[in-house]
């Protein structure tokens, strides 16, 4: 039983962080594509909008973190496995 | 391979078990009050090669600060600039040989986001006083009173685990390569994992900045003309 939690256990931590990098990794190409495009509107305001986008990547990326805290619970911390 | 949730202590200090970040971060601690101490001791009117380098970090900060909250910095500097500087230095300490940043442990950025979240609440009383502060959850509605209750310990989790899970992760990975092969292959990931360290330094540092301006107020919300330099 426990060989088999473990074996789950693993392909499930997989599991998280491939597919939980897909949103983020979108979203983060997306809002850079943005802020290039405004940097190269106005250059002029390139502090701000380059101060806002790492704020904003920090938040879009603390999901893709989650999910590697959840795979990393799973396989070191998991509380079904003794 | 060993977990990267566990701590084992390297010594015991009478009851008190030590452990290796603790003994880092007390190491990084001691290094920038030596290095503030020895830069501040002869300040000139006509600065010094070393004083210029800590008036340009220094206005750096200041100007972060003031273009994030639009306020003056000169309360926020000591707070905000020592917990970009001990992160910064934590992240980087990894490039010493056999030291592990504290910061790859969970429980260092704990506290440190324990820190921000008492800042944030003590700096909202302080400036709006207790029921002005208290008003601020129940804006703009009162329906979003469990929201912002709720958000106030979501971000503080949030900011642990990201600066956590950054640093925690870049060490992980080079760890796993130094597993499977040896000498200089890592190194590149080591130089991404330097970047990775300041970025993470500044947007820990720029989202207290931002949880704290939150807290006491921008500009529009206060009803008093603006203190200090305002562009």
């Amino acid at each position: 039983m426990n060989d088999f939690l473990q074996a789950v256990s693993i392909f499930c931590a997989a599991l998280a962080v491939s597919f939980g990098a897909i949103g983020p990794g979108l979203a983060e190409g997306r809002a850079v594509a943005s802020a290039m495009e405004a940097i190269a509107r106005q250059p002029e305001a390139a502090g701000t909008i380059s101060r806002t986008l790492f704020v904003g990547l920090a938040m879009i990326e603390t999901m893709a973190i989650y999910c590697l805290v959840v795979a990393l619970l799973v396989l070191y911390a998991n509380p079904f496995i003794k | 391979m060993k977990s990267p949730l566990s701590l084992e202590p390297l010594f015991q200090v009478g009851p008190v078990p030590v452990t290796e970040p603790v003994v880092v971060s007390w190491a990084v601690i001691a290094l920038l009050v030596g290095a503030s101490m020895l830069a501040t001791r002869r300040l000139a009117l006509f600065p010094s090669k070393t004083q210029a380098l800590l008036e340009l970090v220094v206005s750096t900060i200041d100007s972060q600060i003031h273009d994030t909250i639009l306020r003056d910095p000169a309360p926020f500097r000591a707070l905000i600039g020592s917990i970009f500087l001990f992160t910064l230095l934590s992240n980087w300490s990894s490039l010493i040989p056999g030291v592990e940043p504290p910061t790859a442990h969970i429980e260092t950025d704990a506290a440190m986001a324990l820190i921000v979240f008492v800042a944030t609440i003590a700096w909202g009383v302080r400036t709006r006083g207790l029921r002005g502060y208290l008003a601020t959850y129940a804006e703009p509605t009162w329906v979003m009173i469990p929201l912002n209750v709720v958000e106030q310990f979501t971000r503080t989790f949030s900011l642990i685990v990201r600066l956590f899970g950054n640093v925690m992760s870049g060490v992980f990975v080079i760890g796993i390569i130094l597993t499977l092969a040896g000498l200089l292959v890592p190194i590149p990931l080591m130089a991404l994992d330097l970047l990775t360290g300041t970025v993470q330094a500044y947007i820990f540092a720029v989202l207290a900045t931002v949880f704290i301006g939150a807290a006491v107020g921008e500009r529009r919300k206060t009803d008093a003309p603006p203190r200090g330099a305002t562009k």
